[in-house]
């Protein structure tokens, strides 16, 4: 699905060589400052490498519309931006973005309660705690009818019980239909036991895969 | 004309009595201004004396050529003024946006102003030209340099929703919507307080001028609503410009946020 051919980026990356695989659960670990979040926001083309190629299904990235590449591939940032507004608002956030038509409040019942997030649609979204505005953000991406996720460590604000249920519900809805997911993690335990594939990054680097 | 100024020149003394009261009270109070404000006023002074020369040979020779050379010299002087106002913090790209659109702005609405409302002839009468223009250019660069500040500071305070907005899939337009909306309004309330104001809590200067030098209230009172329309006009205008042009200077032709 993803690429990587002599990719560098500013000296933070320095990827010869780097396949992330379809329909699978990717899991990037490795000390804080080894470039995860980075490679998260090549995939989705918040950033550009400085030299070398990222091919996404065979096309290089650089030739595909940033804006039109965001909404196939999702990502759920290490400490996303709540917007004003209500629990509802933010949930509806990517489709008022992308100029989508706006989906039933049933649908948006059901990913807060896959969030675990419980909370009513019109309460404000500012009052929310940091954990909770996180497991909102995640809603939010997940409502997103992307082929890719990529989530930067979707859990580190949530207790351990949160964050099994969210983390299973996420991989089992992905594989159900099919989709890829890319997950950045700080959890041994999450990694080895919701990934398909692991890859250790270190200093930039790609250390190792499982 | 020497007449009239040899009347004023008693009277110029006299309210020179207001410098020394300002000197007064910041030397009592330890502030250290002295040189400023005896700066300020001497440059005053001559700067409008020379005006003054110089708009009488303008107004006594009137000539195409003339007139251009003034327009430009403003504009030039306003969007010069704007980029020092911010030195260091503009970009390139930006400084050029600012540039087109505060001269496409302004031309804009001068010449519709002395051409259709006005109608004064020939075009480049400098009696009209060079005041209106002066006060057209003056407020839209004030406009200019709201907008300038708010734009700058929306896209770096708020870069975390403008880079969340791109992340969900927003174009840098839509992402960019409400600083843009929000800019737009700041720029232009002080124009529209001054409109709510006007009349009744202060009297405009323009209208003020021509009153003390004969003309009838109702003259005066006609010129200044059509100047002020004239005012909101370009000051909306150039802003606007340079908000729709101006977004895009943040971001590179990838959608991707510049860093500044």
């Amino acid at each position: 699905m993803f690429e990587f051919r002599d990719v560098l980026y500013k000296d933070i990356l320095d990827l010869p060589d780097l396949e992330i695989q379809a329909g699978i659960v990717t899991t990037l670990v490795g000390p804080s400052g080894s470039g995860k979040s980075t490679i998260l926001r090549l995939l989705n083309k918040m950033t550009s490498p400085t030299s070398g190629k990222i091919f996404f299904e065979g096309k290089d990235l650089a030739e595909i519309p940033s804006v039109e590449h965001r909404r196939s591939v999702a990502m759920l940032t290490q400490s996303p931006a709540m917007f004003s507004g209500t629990v509802g608002d933010n949930l509806l956030a990517g489709f008022r973005f992308q100029q989508r038509p706006l989906p039933e409040e049933t649908e948006l019942q059901e990913t807060l309660y896959n969030v675990h997030l419980n909370k009513s649609l019109a309460s404000s979204a500012m009052e929310l705690s940091g954990g909770e505005k996180q497991r909102l953000a995640l809603g939010r991406v997940l409502l997103m009818d992307a082929t890719v996720f990529l989530f930067d460590e979707p859990s580190s604000a949530l207790d351990e019980d949160t964050e099994r249920f969210v983390i299973e519900r996420l991989t089992g809805q992905a594989k159900e239909k099919g989709k890829t997911i890319v997950l950045v993690t700080h959890s041994k335990a999450v990694a080895e036991t919701y990934s398909d594939e692991i890859v250790e990054i270190a200093g930039g680097k790609v250390k190792g895969r499982k | 004309m020497k007449g009239i100024i040899d009347l004023t020149i008693p009277q110029i003394l006299l309210a020179y009595v207001f410098v020394f009261v300002v000197l007064f009270i910041v030397r009592a109070r330890g502030i250290k201004r002295e040189r400023e404000i005896l700066l300020s006023s001497v440059r005053m002074t001559l700067q409008l004396i020379l005006t003054g020369y110089v708009l009488i040979y303008i107004f006594e020779n009137p000539h195409p050529l003339i007139t251009i050379a003034i327009i430009l010299l403003m504009e030039g002087f306003a969007i010069g003024t704007v980029f020092q106002k911010f030195k260091g913090k503009l970009s390139r790209k930006l400084k050029r946006v600012i540039a087109l659109s505060m001269s496409a702005g302004t031309l804009c609405c001068l010449f519709y102003f002395l051409l259709a409302v006005v109608q004064i002839s020939p075009w480049y009468d400098p009696q009209y030209f060079v005041p209106i223009a002066g006060m057209i250019v003056g407020n839209s660069m004030t406009g200019v340099s709201l907008g300038i500040k708010s734009l700058t500071e929306g896209m770096t305070m708020q870069k975390n929703l403008v880079e969340e907005a791109l992340v969900l899939g927003a174009t840098p337009k839509t992402a960019t919507r409400d600083i843009i909306n929000n800019t737009f309004d700041g720029a232009i309330m002080p124009t529209i307080n001054s409109m709510l104001g006007m009349g009744i809590v202060f009297l405009p200067g323009m209208m003020t001028g021509q009153i003390l030098s004969g003309i009838a209230p109702t003259t005066a009172i006609a010129y200044q609503i059509a100047i002020m329309l004239g005012i909101l006009g370009s000051v909306s205008l150039s802003v606007i410009l340079m908000l729709v042009l101006g977004y895009r200077t943040f971001f590179n032709e990838q959608d991707q946020m510049v860093d500044s």
